[in-house]
């Protein structure tokens, strides 16, 4: 009996029944991989001689790359922003929770904090590479504190520096030390606060992706921050001047003619059916679906079951949807209609943007 | 010789199929003694292969000791290229399964040395100890694998050069350009096939029903290939009905007659489920 063992020392996994994006189609295809690559299953067979040591049946479903949420502020009760003490359990218990929603990497979201806090969080965030024990940190996402107070939406007031950068970019430095700045991978900022366009390409050059947002920015602020490096929109529409004929602000940059030649403008949406109105996500996508990247933006609570629970010294509630009583569908104080957050995990809002925007399975 | 005749190529090709199965089946094959079974391309057993993995993804089949031998591959057409038999194979048939590559016997026509390469088909199908069940399709000229009319009934498997109506035919595979058609081929001989202990010809479609009557109620000539199957001791045709309209009345009356026989060969047998089951129990 030939051993599939003599062409190779790790498992070769073959997903069947499934369909696979290729060539812009989803065709009926199976899958082979081996330690986390795609074979190319002819050769596998004609060359190696090799062939699946598992069989795995895909259902009849679509068997597509994890999805990324850029944007997630906390879940399972733990937040980001706060409890520095049991971050790194909550890290770990978040990341396994994503992926049992088809999240195979996220960047934690840090949002503006206390200048102290920033030393004793941000080193602690470290980025991973997600395995079965869960999703991958790709790094942090910085939101703040350099945004507008005018624009602050659920950030404090007190944390937030609306001097910009006066100093430059060791401003930045300054708040997110040294050992933090490493772990970082997207910074949001508003582009109207003094020195920002220094600071856009100082941490563009750094590899950081600058994301404009929390924002009061006309678009030809907007427009020279594109300029100086910024790729991305914080939560497109959210914290931000809404859409005007003669200024459109941030929301402009979608259509903007002055973004450079060779660059993208990408921009994300809380697609959670509450945060965006349906008709919101339908104009984004119409003028710009290439751009288009679903966040969650979700709180502490998601994942928590439906009914009330204590976070950071507040009483909120998790309601579900009438017809779905079990199913978490937004957060409010306790009490109150107040949204507080969003609790949709990722995958909710493929589903919901599907169905809002009435785009293609295959083409966003 | 027999001649199975069903009402339509749907039928015919689960009746292949169950053939095939039953024979596999009745076998016993294991570790120490594998069925050796040779394969055809073309549109005709599409449909066998078909019925064949459904068998097997239903349980009732295994392919893990069965050994296979190809008729006939390019001469110089890249192995992924969409119209090599590899290719063929693979999406069709191979990679549905769960046979072991090693148990897969295709002739590569990228060979450096495509002489040694048919020598060693042959070694490799005697080493196997010959093959029990050949599958065959036919052109509607009646050529069997690429043995054109006119080739040697006693032909063993050898390079050909392909006939300027078979490189027309096939230019149609490759966007009309007939530059791109291959010449050559590797190809089983007549012999190779006879000598196998049963051969099954797939013919279905109204264009092959002169190939059939020629392989059948003519005598056997090397300008009709297929014929040469008369002389096989365990010869079985599988034909529908469009196939057999330039036979006899009488000839088809008399097959039909017999198909309560060979519906026989079909029944179910202990599928490979049954078996399992008994052994637990
Ligand atoms: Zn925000």
């Amino acid at each position: 009996m030939p051993s599939n063992e003599s062409v190779s020392q790790s498992r070769i996994l073959q997903f069947h029944n499934c369909y696979l994006l290729f060539g812009h189609n989803l065709i009926k295809e199976d899958l082979w991989v081996r330690e986390g690559k795609i074979l190319n299953p002819r050769k596998l067979f004609w060359d190696e001689k090799g062939y699946a040591d598992v069989k795995i049946n895909c259902n009849g479903m679509i068997l597509s790359p994890g999805l990324i949420d850029v944007q997630i502020n906390g879940g399972l009760g733990y937040d980001f922003s706060s409890e520095h003490e049991k971050l790194e359990k909550g890290l770990s218990e978040i990341a396994k929770y994503l992926l049992t929603h088809g999240i195979t990497s996220f960047c934690p979201t840090v949002i503006s904090s206390e200048k102290l806090f920033y030393p004793k969080i941000l080193p602690k965030i470290k980025k991973t590479k997600g395995g079965k024990e869960g999703a991958g940190i790709l790094g942090i996402h910085a939101e703040g504190p350099f945004i507008n107070v005018q624009k602050r939406g659920a950030h404090l007031a007190d944390h937030i520096i609306s001097a910009g950068f006066p100093g430059g970019f060791q401003d930045a430095l300054d708040v997110y030390t040294k050992d933090g700045f490493e772990n970082i991978v997207i910074c949001t900022l508003a582009p109207e606060l003094e020195n920002a366009s220094t600071v856009v390409k100082e941490m563009t050059q750094r590899n950081i992706r600058v994301s404009v947002g929390h924002s009061m920015a006309n678009l030809s602020q907007a427009e020279e921050a594109v300029k100086h490096g910024a790729t991305f929109i914080t939560h497109l529409f959210n914290a931000m001047l809404p859409f005007h004929h003669r200024d459109p602000g941030i929301v402009g940059l979608l259509t903007s003619d002055q973004i450079p030649k060779g660059q993208q403008i990408y921009y994300g949406i809380i697609a959670d059916g509450i945060h965006t109105n349906p008709a919101a996500l339908r104009i984004a996508h119409r003028a710009h679906p290439k751009g288009l990247v679903l966040i969650s933006d979700a709180i502490a609570a998601m994942g928590l079951p439906v009914g009330q629970h204590h976070l950071s010294d507040q009483l909120i509630e998790v309601c579900s949807v009438d017809d779905n009583p079990d199913v978490p569908y937004k957060a409010t104080i306790a009490g109150t209609q107040t949204l507080c957050g969003s609790v949709g995990v990722l995958d909710a809002c493929v589903r919901h943007f599907k169905e809002a925007s009435g785009c293609s399975k295959v083409k966003l | 010789m027999r001649l199975v005749i069903l009402d339509s190529y749907c039928d015919a090709s689960t009746w292949a199929a169950k053939y095939v199965r039953n024979r596999i089946l009745s076998f016993n094959p294991g570790p120490e003694k594998y069925f050796t079974l040779g394969l055809p391309t073309g549109s005709t057993p599409l449909g066998m292969y078909k019925k064949l993995i459904e068998f097997y993804k239903g349980g009732d089949l295994s392919f893990k000791y069965v050994k296979t031998f190809n008729m006939d591959e390019y001469v110089g057409l890249p192995r992924d290229h969409a119209e090599s038999y590899h290719t063929y194979m693979w999406d069709n048939f191979f990679k549905h399964i769960d046979i072991i590559p090693e148990n897969v016997n295709l002739l590569d026509g990228n060979a450096d040395d495509l002489v040694a390469e048919c020598d060693s088909f042959e070694d490799r199908i005697a080493a196997a100890g010959g093959i029990e069940l050949f599958i065959g399709g036919i052109g509607p000229d009646g050529h069997i694998a690429f043995n054109e009319p006119g080739s040697s009934l006693v032909s063993k498997t050898r390079v050909k050069t392909l006939a300027q109506d078979t490189i027309e035919a096939n230019a149609r595979f490759f966007n009309g350009d007939i530059s791109k058609v291959p010449t050559m081929a590797l190809t089983v001989g007549v012999k190779t096939v006879m000598d196998a202990r049963e051969v099954m010809i797939i013919i279905t479609g109204a264009h092959k029903a002169f190939a059939l009557y020629k392989a059948i109620e003519e005598g056997v000539s090397h300008m009709w290939t297929v014929s040469a199957f008369q002389q096989h001791p365990k010869t079985i045709f599988i034909a529908d009905e469009d196939a057999t309209l330039e036979l006899r009345v009488k000839t088809v009356k008399y097959f039909k007659g017999l198909m309560h026989v060979h519906n026989k060969l079909v029944e179910p047998l202990e599928s490979t489920q049954e078996k399992k089951k008994q052994k637990m129990n």
